[in-house]
């Protein structure tokens, strides 16, 4: 008895923590890039959407572009600004409690919980290579549409 | 108050030469280059699309060559080599916008030839690979 009781608490348990990451998560529609971030983020990966990482996340970011994630994306100061200014208007809230903003969106905790699903063979396919490369299975990320209805993993 | 009828025309005149001070031609880079080498290097003796070629296609002690990303085909699309984003070809022959915008020119041989040499290419360097690319498809 006691057993029963305890797999039903455990399963009210994860359909409550389902719930709660269903409603953080929301519909995965996400702010669209502005036309400059767009144009400028836009241009090697596409423009990932600023709900995705914290003020802090962005600022760090964008203040250390020369050496962004192993290649040269500056800018100029002016375009500079004006991008980080959209992208700490945008910003998720906080979640991590390090001392060091989290810099990569796929190193968020969200990140890892939605995607938990996702076998190794699927990112290791030519035709993702990468996590950074959300458009391969999210088809209007570009739009900022991350929803389900959208996901087509590439065979 | 009577205005000049020429008004109109001066106007429009003025806004013409701007508007053609903005967008470039492959042709006005590779004046400006030329004019930069000839004073990096006092022997300057033009620029070569062969060596352009032997450039863009290797690697110079790095990971990457101009080619890891734009491929051996300039007139094809090509695609980043980290994050797979497609990018639209090099070559102006096949794609008219390229080399037109002297503030895009500047940033991507900025980013790129960091990325690919660990340092800002010279004028030279740069005439060359844009010989090759202006000579693909003539």
């Amino acid at each position: 008895m006691k057993q029963v009781i305890r797999s039903g608490f455990l399963a009210l348990l994860t359909v409550a923590a389902t719930g709660i990451g269903v409603a953080l998560a929301g519909d995965h529609r996400y702010t669209a890039p502005s036309p400059t971030v767009k144009a400028e983020c836009g241009s090697c990966h596409i423009a990932y959407p600023p709900q995705l990482l914290p003020a802090r996340s962005w600022r760090a970011l964008m203040s250390d572009l020369e050496k962004h994630f192993g290649t040269d994306a500056s800018l100029d100061p002016q375009t500079t600004a004006t991008i980080t200014a959209f992208l700490e208007q945008n910003a998720g809230r906080e979640r991590s409690f390090s001392v060091q903003p989290v810099l990569r969106i796929s190193d968020t905790r969200w990140f890892v919980h939605e995607h938990d699903e996702v076998s190794s063979s699927v990112w290791k396919s030519p035709k993702v290579k990468s996590p950074s490369n959300c458009a391969a299975c999210h088809s209007n990320a570009e739009q900022g549409d991350f929803s389900e209805h959208n996901v087509h993993i590439p065979k | 108050m009577h205005r000049s009828p020429i008004f109109p025309l001066v106007a429009a005149v003025a806004f013409l030469v701007t508007a053609s001070a903005a967008a470039e031609t492959p042709a006005d880079f590779q004046r400006s280059f030329e004019t930069s080498a000839r004073k990096e290097a006092a022997g300057f003796a033009g620029f070569s699309a062969q060596r352009g070629a032997a450039f863009f296609k290797t690697t110079h002690g790095r990971e990457w060559s101009c080619a890891s990303c734009h491929t051996q085909n300039p007139t094809a699309p090509g695609r980043h080599a980290k994050t797979d984003k497609p990018i639209t070809p090099l070559a102006p022959v096949a794609n008219a916008e390229r080399f037109t915008r002297p503030d895009k020119v500047e940033k991507w041989f900025r980013r790129n030839c960091n990325d690919v040499l660990g340092r800002a290419c010279t004028a030279s360097e740069k005439g060359d690979v844009l010989a090759y690319l202006m000579a693909i498809g003539k």
